[in-house]
């Protein structure tokens, strides 16, 4: 045990003599999460819209301010024709554009239905998707209020409770998505850099042929980065608190008993990667291309999973920051408690058994 | 002359002994363009709801079967318990519930109006508004049929004249399928090839100074200039290769339209790689170990990835965000290769960018090449 320590001590100097990667360690999640927190977002705001009145009456024109008060669109010009539809859209300064009908306010009340034509820049089919449902929700409040005057009978009332995030804030979402994401990469970088590393100069072999048996070698060098990734998570998780006001509604303890898990599954797979590769610069290419886009992509991340096609929804079950973004959401959001997400942390356990089995059988103890 | 192609040389060989590098340098990032590209759509679709209908009267069964019918819903399970649907939504195995209470079609005849409640997993906001919206339609579209039906024809023109309603046609221009891939798959594209040659080359020269060798190099007559561009030659070959490479795949699987120039789409790539190649030098000269040089880098492409508009647009950001994006040359690159190739955007459209990239390229390989000192 004493000779344990005297590992992990050797690598806390490692760490220490290098404060640059110390300072990038601790600093650079920070200054992302910031960053990240308020840069990120799903929610439209200030699409450029033209819009074309062929009726120019009350109705379009209170239909036109509601559209601009909503902070969704911000009107770029009014236009005269159709033909000029095609030409805002070519200088790539619209996203939108509106059409009401001749007579639309003459239709609306006469026959009682009148009809707009939406045309979107569909190049960014997200955004376009977006805007279509903004407009329709915008009419759907005008025409709401319209009829409530009529006093119709017979009429459903829908009430409406979002859960867990009343106010329907973006951060809620992000903050938790990006601990998970940075974690990860954080860790699995870390950890297979610098093991490669000892293998590149050659140290490795001389602590293979220590009194230590390989494993004890291993667990040795990941604890300091243990601990390192959880005071990052740590940071992130305050700095998410303070700044983005981001609450941990559950159990604390508990998000730190699962980011622990979390980490420890990074680190195994940061170790498995450096049992394959043979230089830094492939375990690098391997951590960091290989885990970076699809950690970012299919953790449900930015892009909801359920949204993906079938069979990518199946990939990824391999991503080990998926299975954490429920959790930690869970844990932050819901209030949960563990058994909600027991199954999501075995898996995690599974995942982190899986790749020290792996890396033991792959890595090799002799010298060539 | 002669030295920098012996450089050059010495490059390739070496990128090529190594054939774990290439094998990941090269399939890892085409393969990941094919996979994720799929990946990147906020279309929701298949919405889950869990209905507890208390009332069982024929108007609750009117709106239950119109959720069913509908495209945006999959119905999770019913009950007549509103524990069940609640345990339903913490356990994620619904998006949102509809209780329709007991006595709620009574009510309705008896007061003129009568309520439902909607509740719904906000964690994702613009999921939930969105489900929302989608829900209430549909609840909406139930109240009018009821009311043509339950409403009498003397009285009357209340369901055909006063019930006001906007039909919307949408239309899609440039891209009438909704393909989100087609968005996708340039801007991913681009991220890899700017992975690649970032990382290349600042960890390439690092790795140098950290086995010793780049004092060899320093000692021999190869003046700076050449040793410099005789390091980023190979890789700027590499990345347009690859970029290449991924455009023919693109087309090939997925058709992504090609409307521009291939040539200024090339020529574009070809300057933004000496920018990327030059960053990745200024990062080599700053740094001494490969693992400071890779977590610097990490920081920034990180920060470049997501501040680009690839993911989430950056009109949506704060606007200080908005302009700290206009120092960051991804941005550029996606936004004019996005244009040459979905829009068919000619040379005068993108003329900027291309000035913006080439002023980015000359401040960072000058800085880099400042910054990198030949002696030991």
């Amino acid at each position: 045990m004493k000779r344990f320590f005297a590992f992990v001590y050797k690598e806390i100097l490692h760490i220490k003599r290098d404060p640059r990667t110390l300072l990038i360690l601790i600093g650079m999640p920070t200054v992302q999460l910031l960053l990240f927190g308020y840069a990120i977002t799903n929610e439209i705001r200030d699409a450029k819209i033209a819009i074309l009145d062929l009726s120019k009456d009350s109705e379009t024109q209170k239909i036109t301010n509601k559209m601009l008060s909503s902070g969704y669109f911000i009107l770029y010009e009014y236009l005269d024709s159709y033909d000029d539809i095609e030409r805002a859209f070519k200088k790539g300064k619209i996203k939108i554009a509106l059409v009401f009908e001749n007579n639309f306010a003459e239709n609306l009340t006469k026959q009682g239905t009148a009809n707009i034509q939406l045309i979107s820049d569909a190049t960014d089919p997200n955004t376009g998707n977006s805007l279509q449902n903004y407009t329709q929700s915008i009419l759907n409040n005008y025409l709401l209020e319209e009829n409530k005057l009529a006093a119709i009978p017979l009429r459903v009332n829908v009430d409406v409770k979002m859960r867990y995030n009343e106010e329907l804030k973006g951060t809620f979402l992000f903050v938790p998505g990006l601990i998970t994401m940075l974690l990860m990469l954080i860790s699995a970088m870390m950890t297979s850099i610098s093991l490669t590393r000892e293998k590149e100069i050659g140290a490795m072999e001389l602590l293979l042929v220590s009194p230590m048996k390989p494993i004890q070698v291993i667990i040795a060098k990941v604890v300091p980065y243990l601990v390192l990734g959880f005071i990052d998570g740590i940071i992130i998780l305050a700095f998410g608190n303070l700044v983005f006001g981001v609450v941990v509604r559950g159990s604390l303890l508990l998000l730190f008993i699962e980011g622990i898990i979390f980490i420890t599954s990074a680190l195994t797979l940061g170790i498995l990667i450096s049992s394959i590769a043979n230089s830094q610069q492939v375990a690098l290419i391997i951590s960091l291309m290989g885990l970076m886009l699809p950690t970012m992509l299919l953790s449900d991340f930015i892009y909801p999973i359920a949204n993906m096609p079938e069979w990518l929804q199946v990939i990824t079950n391999i991503i080990p920051a998926r299975w954490f973004n429920v959790i930690i959401k869970d844990i932050m959001l819901k209030g949960s408690s563990i058994e909600y997400i027991y199954k999501e942390t075995l898996i995690l356990i599974g995942f982190t058994v899986f790749f020290i089995i792996v890396s033991v059988k792959k890595y090799k103890v002799r010298l060539q | 002359m002669r030295e920098i192609f012996l450089i050059i040389q010495k490059e390739f060989r070496q990128i090529f002994r190594n054939k774990q590098m290439v094998g990941a340098m090269l399939f890892m990032p085409l393969i990941q363009l094919l996979i994720l590209a799929n990946a990147a759509t906020f279309e929701m679709k298949n919405l889950r709801i869990f209905i507890v209908d208390k009332d069982f009267s024929s108007l609750s069964r009117k709106i239950t079967s119109k959720f069913e019918a509908s495209n945006y819903f999959i119905i999770t399970g019913n009950s007549t318990n509103t524990k069940k649907a609640e345990d339903f939504l913490h356990k994620r195995e619904t998006d949102l519930y509809l209780e329709i209470p007991l006595d709620f079609e009574k009510n309705l005849f008896r007061n003129n109006s009568s309520n439902v409640q909607l509740t719904i997993n906000a964690i994702d906001g613009v999921k939930a508004a969105m489900g929302m919206q989608y829900a209430a339609n549909i609840i909406l579209d139930a109240n009018k049929e009821l009311l043509q039906k339950h409403t009498n024809p003397g009285t009357m023109n209340v369901s055909t004249n006063i019930i006001k309603s906007i039909n919307v046609s949408n239309l899609n221009w440039f891209n009438e399928e909704m393909d989100y891939k087609t968005f996708m798959v340039p801007g991913i594209l681009v991220v890899l090839i700017s992975v690649i040659g970032l990382f290349l080359t600042s960890l390439n020269i690092v790795r140098e100074k950290e086995i010793g060798t780049i004092e060899q190099l320093n000692v021999t007559p190869i003046k700076k200039y050449q040793l410099i561009i005789g390091k980023l030659v190979p890789f700027w070959v590499l990345g347009l290769f690859l970029f290449g490479l991924g455009l023919v795949l693109a087309k090939l699987l997925y058709n992504i339209p090609f409307l521009g120039s291939p040539i200024l789409l090339f020529t574009i790539a070809g300057i933004y790689l000496t920018l990327v190649l030059g960053i990745g030098l200024l990062i080599s000269t700053f740094t001494e170990t490969q693992q400071q040089a890779m977590f610097l880098t990490w920081f920034f492409t990180v920060i470049f990835i997501l501040m680009s508009g690839l993911f989430t647009a950056v009109e949506n950001m704060p606007n200080w965000a908005q302009n700290i994006t206009l120092f960051n040359p991804l941005r550029y690159m996606i936004e004019s290769v996005r244009m040459v190739m979905l829009k068919g955007s000619g040379f005068s459209d993108v003329k900027i960018h291309i000035l913006i990239l080439i002023g980015f390229s000359v401040l960072m390989n000058s800085l880099a090449v400042l910054n990198y000192h030949k002696r030991v």
